[in-house]
């Protein structure tokens, strides 16, 4: 049986529903046998090719989001919203209460200890949206994984009904928004 | 059964339940040990019938459990799955209008909306984020208010007037610009009487008042809704000693 593709991503993230993800141990090594990793921070592969699962991890903070969302979306055939950034926009959505020129300005140009203050303006770099977005405000998420971070028990419990063919239900035990 | 017994009682999910003259369903219910979702609902406290979790069939008709006088030979459907999908969507409601950022409150694990949400398994907002801003209060020496987390239950504003006395709260403006005031000239808690021992500063079910400095004081797995369901009867008194007495 060919394995199952999983995409990952951290968009407005701290890395820490992967680092859960991981926290599932030595049961990666059992996982592994019937997935493999497309585009993720695991792998080195740049963008997301035909996947059945793709992990959303951080809420949509700038333009670059908007894409890597966009492109998980179009190419995984379940898109997963990971952890309290994702399903609601998280604690950096606490940057909603202020406007994205106070934001900007405190870091960059009033901020202690900064010198030469401006704000970077290189194109390189993806403008902020205007406020921090939960992903369901871009894309459609079929399954929500709450938590901050979920546990590694609720990654091995939503992957394994999904590779069960089941749908996904999480017991109440594992249910927690912190 | 006699006519005297059955007039009496009312039905709830098939268990027949005795009342007195006077109490609304909720009351009969808590009393028979039968629990009906509720958030601003707190017994000696007037009913409120805002928060809406405690709807009930009554009779085919959708009542509030809470404010609804319970009548002899009532049939009451309540802890059914389509109620229950009704009380997961108000309490969606409640988490998208304020900005209930849940790894951020001190307020988790000690939280009754929270807690809420548990029990019905409720996995998101489903509905866009209002990110309202909204005003703190930190005026006060030991007590703070952040209304991002108020749900309008009106128990502080309830508790102040009916047990403490001292009528501290009010829910001013209209529509989604309801908010909690303080009756004080300046609108601020320190101008207000309100003090650490009332009633009105530990009664919040969620985290918009605050004891100051008494965060993250019980470790993750002793906190109430750790050890506890929202559904058990009487979990208000342990919820509210513990406000009290955190250390306890």
């Amino acid at each position: 049986m060919s394995k199952i593709r999983i995409a990952t991503t951290s968009l407005a993230g701290c890395f820490g529903c992967h680092m859960s993800f991981l926290d599932m141990d030595e049961r990666l090594v059992a996982l592994l046998e019937h997935v493999e990793f497309n585009r993720s921070p695991f792998t080195d592969i740049k963008h997301c090719g035909p996947c059945d699962i793709g992990l959303i991890e951080g809420g949509v903070c700038n333009a670059d989001n908007v894409h890597v969302l966009r492109e998980f979306r179009d190419n995984c055939k379940i898109l997963i919203a990971v952890g309290a950034c994702a399903i609601n926009g998280g604690v950096p959505a606490m940057r909603n209460h202020f406007s994205l020129r106070e934001c900007l300005e405190e870091a960059y140009v009033n901020g202690v200890g900064v010198e030469n203050p401006q704000i970077p303006n290189d194109v390189e770099l993806p403008l902020l949206l205007d406020k921090v977005h939960p992903i369901h405000d871009v894309v459609r998420v079929d399954y929500y994984l709450p938590g901050c971070p979920p546990s590694a028990d609720e990654f091995l419990k939503i992957l394994g009904d999904l590779l069960a063919g089941k749908e996904p239900s999480l017991p109440n035990n594992l249910l927690h928004y912190d | 059964m006699s006519a005297d017994t059955k007039q009496n009682t009312i039905t709830i999910d098939g268990q027949e339940i005795p009342f007195l003259a006077g109490q609304t369903i909720m009351d009969a219910a808590l009393a028979a040990g039968v629990y009906i979702p509720h958030l601003c609902h707190r017994q000696g406290l007037t009913p409120h019938g805002s928060c809406k979790l405690c709807v009930v069939d009554a009779d085919n008709r959708s009542v509030s459990a809470c404010t609804m006088p319970a009548v002899a030979g009532q049939r009451i459907s309540n802890n059914t799955p389509a109620l229950n999908e009704v009380r997961k969507t108000i309490t969606q409601m409640l988490f998208i209008e304020g900005n209930h950022i849940c790894p951020s409150c001190e307020k988790c694990g000690d939280c009754t909306l929270q807690a809420m949400a548990y029990h019905l398994g409720m996995l998101d907002g489903h509905f866009p984020q209002f990110f309202q801003r909204r005003k703190v209060d930190a005026s006060h020496p030991t007590i703070m208010l952040d209304r991002d987390r108020c749900i309008l239950c009106e128990l502080c504003v309830r508790a102040s007037r009916e047990v403490d006395g001292k009528n501290v709260f009010a829910i001013a403006g209209r529509g989604i610009n309801a908010h909690l005031i303080v009756n004080s000239a300046s609108g601020k808690l320190v101008d207000s009487d309100l003090e650490t021992s009332d009633m009105a500063a530990h009664i919040c079910p969620v985290g918009a008042i605050l004891i100051k400095e008494h965060g993250y004081e019980v470790p993750i797995g002793q906190r109430t809704f750790d050890l506890h369901q929202v559904s058990e009867i009487g979990l208000e008194k342990t919820i509210l000693t513990k406000a009290r007495q955190p250390d306890e």
